[in-house]
């Protein structure tokens, strides 16, 4: 085999679910961000708005994208480790039945 | 020279030669060199991603452009984190499934390609130079004021540690230089903004009152039926010039000349003033002329930056909280003094002129001052372009990529890319406040605003700017270690081994593997030395554009649409390259580089991913479509 992992990997249940989950969330996060572009080039007076805490939303959304992205990928990570350990125990449990 | 800052420089780089002595005697097999063994834990991975990400680029360009700016630097930040949710939900784990060394392997997985194996090790190698250069060229800008060497020792001096570093241990030392590197970007950064709140804002900056603020002259001017004339007497107002838009006029004072002048409206009272502004002056007989005098050690340009009001007053403000701080900045009563560049001959001398321009705090805290989000659809595609790519490029950034090896597993992958978020993201808010804090402080350096982050250090103290000046040069050793090792791979392995056909055994390798380095390690001493000088931060957004339109689509389509065939991965990166460098060669912006007028470009776009990633992901449907395999009859 030419492309083996550099290190010997576990058997991983749960790549199609995965791909799944990240294809979905990665659109809702391209959606945030495509509105973020679009507020700044159709309306970038509106980024002067004062939102929270004095911050203007141009402040408040540009953190917010990185605060975001970090949320989903805490959310995401839990996702795809209960969905492993699912498929793993009843992977063990099909082994013990034979 | 102070000797502080060569302490911590030369501590710094011996732990970088201990680590590597230590990892290169246990640096055996290919997998050792090229991906540490695939045994890295998964959240030293995860710093290591940060070390790695965070290039001079992002550490001194990205504070230096918010200094000068405001708010469209710190897009740069949003769009770079941005970019790393495409590597974690759609990238990270399959990169890790299908891959054994470098990026070309994961494209190439299901096909053993000959046409794959060129085209995406030339990518590889192309972003990776782009990448390189403008790295280099900041080592030997930083060197310069931390220990006193020419720029072409400085950059020999960072070539030889890393070609050390990368020789000896391959991606094990460099993991473990941009573990280090990071982790203390990330801790210093915190300490330097920390700093900046406790310290607050004032009106008349004197860097803890070591610098004192200077304050720069005004003179109130009459219309009369002589033109312009000044109020005061004792100054006398000479020949007048407009350059860009802006009026300068020449004044003198009781005979003698103080040079050119800004005519501008008094932020104050709204009438019109002449106020003074900082010049060089390039002498015909190659004399350097500073602000009316010869350039010396201690005729130099002052640093800049301060507000002229905070929030409609101009009392300190005392220690802020970060919201406070930033709500200070965007207030329409807060008035920043920043200064703009104007290039003219006068007579055989050429002149440049720093002129002071007021922008109110609102402007400053939202896009606008560098991206014209107002201006023309034109101007408007440009941004969405920069934004597309900034977005698409990091999950297709080589070096970055080759670090999904270096864990044992997928889930590892995805978990060094969630710590790599977290902490990059943190970054990049401290950026923020960095670079608004460097536009505030007076320690904008007006020839050289990548120095700013360094410059804010320095007027908390010697020990600080000693840290973070020893900091950004580990930023470089990181970033370049990393840039070499994705060469090396693409040469050594994808390349001579599985282009060429060598079939080197795991030993001969890694030996390849070292030549590699050592030669890429040459190339990049050389450019460095080339490039001195020139403004090359362009090259970084050359490097993401060209990633984000060869190798993104290849990679994406490859994950999710079946169809997609050998030929037409390997066209659409030929595509993505040719397209994105050419755009890029054609636009406005390189025009003026090659001396020639703006207008006279053929393609009025500077940004090319709005056009160029379409493009490629298009080549990549038509050819597969076309080079379909030929169902076998039953």
């Amino acid at each position: 085999m030419l492309h083996e992992p550099a290190a010997p990997a576990e058997v991983d249940y749960a790549t199609s679910y995965k791909m799944r989950t990240g294809v979905i969330m990665f659109i809702i996060y391209a959606i945030v961000y495509a509105g973020f572009v679009a507020v700044n080039v159709l309306s970038p007076i509106s980024m002067e708005a004062n939102v929270l805490f004095g911050l203007n939303l141009a402040v408040i959304y540009g953190f917010g994208l990185i605060v975001l992205a970090l949320i989903m990928a805490l959310i995401y990570n839990a996702m795809c480790m209960k969905k492993e350990k699912e498929l793993k125990n009843e992977d063990n449990i099909k082994k013990e039945g034979k | 020279m102070a000797l502080l800052p060569v302490l911590l420089f030369v501590f710094f780089v011996a732990i970088v030669l201990i680590l590597s002595f230590y990892f290169g005697r246990k640096t055996k097999s290919a997998s050792g060199y090229f991906a540490a063994g695939g045994n890295i834990h998964w959240s030293v991975n995860g710093i290591a991603f940060a070390g790695d990400y965070l290039s001079a680029a992002s550490f001194l360009g990205i504070c230096g452009m918010i200094a000068t700016v405001g708010y469209d630097g710190f897009l740069y930040s949003i769009g770079y984190l941005a970019g790393w949710i495409v590597a974690l939900f759609v990238v990270a784990e399959p990169m890790k499934r299908l891959g054994k060394y470098t990026f070309t392997d994961a494209l190439d997985s299901k096909f053993n390609s000959k046409g794959i194996q060129l085209f995406a090790a030339i990518s590889t190698l192309i972003v990776s130079i782009c990448y390189l250069i403008p790295q280099m060229v900041g080592a030997g800008s930083l060197v310069t004021p931390l220990l006193g060497l020419s720029h072409t020792m400085g950059v020999i001096m960072v070539g030889s540690i890393v070609i050390f570093i990368v020789a000896t241990a391959g991606m094990a030392s460099t993991t473990y230089v941009q573990f280090l590197k990071g982790g203390l970007l990330i801790i210093f950064s915190t300490i330097l903004c920390v700093a900046i709140f406790v310290r607050g804002t004032t009106t008349e900056p004197d860097q803890g009152g070591k610098v004192p603020f200077y304050q720069y002259q005004t003179i109130q001017l009459v219309e009369s039926s002589e033109g312009l004339t000044s109020s005061d007497s004792t100054f006398q107002v000479g020949a007048m010039k407009e350059v860009s838009g802006t009026t300068l006029i020449k004044v003198h004072q009781d005979g003698q000349e103080l040079g050119w002048w800004i005519v501008t409206e008094s932020p104050k009272t709204g009438t019109q003033i002449a106020e003074e502004t900082q010049s060089i002056v390039h002498k015909f007989d190659g004399a350097t002329w500073i602000n009316g005098h010869p350039e010396s050690d201690e005729n130099q340009l002052r640093q800049v930056g301060n507000l002229t009001k905070i929030d409609g007053k101009t009392e300190d403000t005392g220690p802020v909280s970060p919201f406070k701080f930033l709500s200070n900045m965007g207030s329409k009563e807060t008035i920043v003094k920043r200064w703009e560049k104007l290039d003219f001959t006068e007579g055989e001398d050429h002149v440049t002129v720093f002129a002071p321009v007021y922008t109110p705090g609102n402007k400053i805290m939202r896009p606008g001052l560098k991206f014209k989000v107002e201006g023309t659809p034109l101007q408007k595609i440009e941004f969405i372009s920069l934004m597309m790519a900034l977005f698409f490029g990091t999950a297709a950034l080589p070096h970055i990529l080759i670090r999904y090896y270096t864990v044992p597993s997928q889930a590892c992958a995805r978990k060094s890319t969630i710590v790599a978020i977290a902490a990059i993201g943190f970054f990049y808010i401290l950026t923020l406040f960095m670079g608004l804090g460097a536009m505030s402080s007076g320690v904008i350096n007006l020839t050289d605003s990548n120095m700013s982050a360094p410059l804010l250090a320095k007027s908390f103290g010697t020990f600080l700017f000693s840290i973070i000046s020893a900091i950004a040069f580990a930023t470089v050793l990181g970033t370049v270690s990393g840039l070499i090792v994705a060469a090396s791979g693409a040469i050594a392995h994808d390349l001579l081994d599985r282009f060429g056909g060598l079939n080197m055994d795991d030993k001969q390798k890694v030996n390849v593997g070292r030549l590699a380095a050592f030669a890429v390690g040459l190339i990049a001493i050389i450019l460095g030395i080339i490039f001195k000088g020139m403004n090359v931060s362009f090259l970084v957004g050359w490097a993401f554009a060209v990633a984000a339109s060869a190798n993104l689509p290849a990679i994406l389509m490859l994950l999710f649409w079946k169809k997609t065939t050998a030929k037409g991965i390997a066209w659409s990166i030929v595509v993505g390259i040719i397209s994105a460098i050419g755009i890029i060669l054609l636009s406005p912006d390189m025009y003026v580089r090659y001396g020639l007028p703006r207008e006279a470009a053929p393609i009025p776009l500077g940004q090319p991913g709005i056009i160029s990633i379409p493009l490629s992901f298009l080549t990549l449907i038509v050819v597969s479509l076309i080079t379909q395999p030929k169902k076998k009859k039953a």
